[in-house]
């Protein structure tokens, strides 16, 4: 073990020698875990890197790598990132963490991000953005316009961020329409347009007239276009070709700010490791454009509770709220802590099924 | 004029010139094709070639071609005993994944004891479990004669079903905070498929590899069952006159290849990948296809090409990465290589006449 990690400093030391010599701008890495195409996630990011070319000019060089698969290819891919004298590495899937924990320990002197994960090294910060502030404002648009009050969910992945979306989306479509029901699809995938088209015609199939997602692709969007008299909502990004109509809003994800505000940490030398989630409040959660197919007031109810959870008067979490099984969670007026919502592995009442295990 | 006039017997040359021949075509084609996209195509070709091997970097990717390279190999070799007896086992995805499930299983549930033992049982387990994926679709063939391409490619559906279930229920890591995956086995020393040599990239998987060459290839030049598999091929009629027992072939054949797809799956999730998640499977046992026939079926072959995959695999990363090539070219130009290989195979069958003489 002594003796690997003696190995590898020295020919990393003999590699970070021979860049070094060369090196005037912040070369900034980012591992994508999807094609830059995919209109979704892997599109934000790789707009946030833009955004980090744009702001800071021939001062930074930026790197990426698409459609990088979760596990071992991803440690060779951030090594490699590493090795080519990458100063700052983002790693943006989940599914990264490990990898990044074992290349962020064989590199000290380069700064890793990882997007969603939970394990921290002192050169390896993580971040978040709250979705589930999106999420709030999608279930109220939704309980409020459903006829047949049956909402299509297409899930991804039964982790605590999906979970987290379902939970907060259902809280506030039942608190503006107690006769909803949620019907959901577990897809298992981030982004694969045919296997999401075929949840979402399953879904209105079932009578759903409102389909939310969480995964990456338009193809739901397509579907709904076609099946009419759906409403959809844009993830991850604006998706807004397909606005007004199914496309009545959107989260967008925004990682702008975020990335070039750590590209300026990395250049000024105040580079720490931190965990960040941030909401709507920072902006690094956007609600996307609501269109006039949603009636005006309907619109000013969701606006008014986009701006409660930007200044913090509301969170989505707030009691009195009970466990799907029929326990007490969170009292009158308690609101849920960050790591009970970081964990979250269970339906909130009235969500009907299981979570797949 | 151009006509094509087919060979008495394969030319033995031309079997083994056309893998270089395409692998040349492959380059200019690629180079033609990163031209178009506004690369330089001579440095996009030196990076995926040249890079990994004789770069900067090379003390890092060198051992990198032999991780990336094993699995491949190790598939590839148990495939190739099947595809010479006309035996296809498309579904080596499958068994590898299941043997990674069942490797991973029989360590996890030793966590946190820990002892010598821990690993020679997952080796067994691992194998085990591929074999017994696989003998699925040998024995739905031989009791009800289904077709064993089907059968073996949508059992890969199932093992990927039942690799998410596993990650996200029994093997989930207690300690992760209700995020899908197992525990890393890499911080189990016991369960850890660790580098045998410090920075060489040697792990059992690699070592497997090498023991399964040496195997298939004594077996197919020395070994009576060896004789029958390739018999069975070229002349199934004079293989059953020849006291060849169909039945026999098809269950070692396949018993084989899910065996060794078992082990690699093992070596991966107990040492390169670390743990069972929902992704573990990034298509080993499917490119080893590939690995298969570009190697000729031949265990020197399968070797060699699956080295070469490996080599296109990580030089293409780093072209993506440096030159800002899209991953798609990249996977277009691996898919030229045996694209180009299956066009030239006319070459080793046909024999190129200009028949201009008599017209004049």
């Amino acid at each position: 073990m002594k003796l690997t990690h003696l190995l590898t400093s020295a020919a990393l030391a003999l590699g970070l020698a021979t860049t070094a010599v060369a090196q005037d701008k912040t070369k900034v890495g980012f591992i994508y875990v999807g094609p830059i195409g995919d209109g979704g996630w892997t599109y934000e990011h790789d707009k946030g890197r833009l955004a980090v070319e744009e702001h800071f000019g021939d001062k930074v060089e930026t790197v990426y790598q698409e459609s990088v698969p979760e596990g071992a290819d991803a440690e060779r891919a951030i090594t490699q990132m590493a090795l080519q004298g990458a100063d700052l590495i983002f790693t943006t899937s989940f599914g990264f963490m490990e990898p990044t924990i074992a290349v962020a320990e064989k590199f000290p002197n380069v700064k890793f991000e990882h997007a969603t994960g939970y394990k921290a090294l002192p050169n390896l910060s993580t971040y978040s953005a709250r979705f589930y502030e999106g999420r709030a404002v999608q279930g109220h648009i939704a309980g409020r316009m459903t006829k047949s009050n049956i909402v299509g969910y297409i899930a991804s992945f039964p982790i605590p961020e999906v979970i987290r979306g379902i939970n907060s989306a259902y809280i506030h479509a039942r608190k503006v329409n107690p006769e909803i029901e949620f019907k959901i699809i577990w897809a298992y995938t981030w982004f694969d347009p045919a296997k999401e088209a075929d949840a979402a015609t399953a879904l209105i199939e079932q009578g759903a007239d409102v389909i939310l997602q969480h995964t990456d692709s338009t193809a739901p969007q397509a579907a709904a276009e076609k099946a009419g008299n759906v409403i959809t909502f844009g993830q991850a990004s604006d998706m807004g070709e397909y606005a007004p109509m199914p496309r009545v809003s959107s989260i967008i994800d925004n990682w702008s700010p975020y990335y070039i505000a750590r590209t300026q940490a990395v250049m000024d030398g105040t580079w720490q490791s931190q965990q960040v989630w941030q909401g709507i409040g920072k902006g690094m959660v956007g609600i996307g454009e609501i269109t006039d197919a949603v009636p005006a007031d309907v619109k000013d109810e969701a606006l008014a509770l986009k701006a409660a959870m930007a200044d913090g008067s509301y969170h989505p979490f707030t009691g009195p709220l009970k466990k799907q099984d029929g326990s007490d969670w969170l009292a009158e007026g308690e609101v849920a802590d960050d790591g009970t919502l970081l964990g979250m592995d269970f339906y909130v009442e009235g969500i009907s099924g299981q979570i797949p295990n | 004029m151009l006509k094509l006039e087919k060979r008495p017997q394969p030319s033995r040359l031309w079997t083994w010139v056309t893998p270089l021949l395409a692998v040349v075509i492959t380059m200019l084609a690629g180079g033609a094709l990163f031209a178009a996209l506004g690369k330089d195509p001579v440095e996009a070709i030196a990076t995926i070639f040249w890079q990994p091997l004789f770069g900067e970097f090379a003390f890092y990717y060198r051992p990198q071609l032999l991780i990336k390279g094993a699995p491949l190999i190790l598939i590839a070799i148990g495939l190739s005993l099947g595809f010479r007896a006309g035996i296809w086992n498309i579904g080596a995805e499958g068994q590898y994944i299941v043997g990674a499930l069942t490797g991973a299983g029989v360590g996890l549930a030793f966590y946190p004891a820990e002892s010598v033992l821990i690993f020679p049982l997952m080796v067994l387990a691992g194998a085990l479990g591929g074999w017994v994926w696989a003998m699925i679709p040998a024995v739905l063939k031989l009791r009800f004669g289904t077709n064993e391409i089907l059968v073996s490619l949508m059992l890969v559906y199932v093992a990927e079903q039942l690799l998410a279930a596993m990650a996200l229920g029994p093997m989930k890591n207690p300690d992760g905070m209700g995020f899908p995956g197992s525990r890393n086995l890499r911080q189990y020393d016991s369960a850890h498929n660790a580098e045998l040599i410090t920075g060489t990239g040697m792990h059992w998987g690699v070592v497997a590899a090498f023991i399964a060459v040496i195997f298939a290839y004594v077996l197919l030049t020395r070994h009576s069952l060896g004789y029958h598999i390739r018999l069975t091929g070229q002349a199934p009629r004079a293989a059953r006159f020849a006291g060849v027992r169909p039945a026999r072939l098809v269950l070692v054949c396949l018993g084989t290849a899910g065996a060794l797809a078992g082990l690699a799956g093992m070596f991966e999730v107990s040492g390169p990948a670390g743990q069972v998640s929902i992704d573990f499977n990034v298509g080993y046992g499917f490119t080893a296809i590939i690995v298969a026939f570009l190697g000729r079926l031949h265990p020197l072959g399968i070797l060699l090409a699956g080295l070469l995959m490996a080599l296109t695999y990580i030089g293409g990363e780093i072209a993506q990465s440096n030159m800002g090539l899209p991953a798609a070219a990249i996977q277009l130009f691996q898919g030229m290589l045996l694209f180009f290989l299956l066009a030239v195979d006319v070459l080793t069958n046909y024999r190129i006449r200009f028949a201009a003489r008599e017209v004049a």
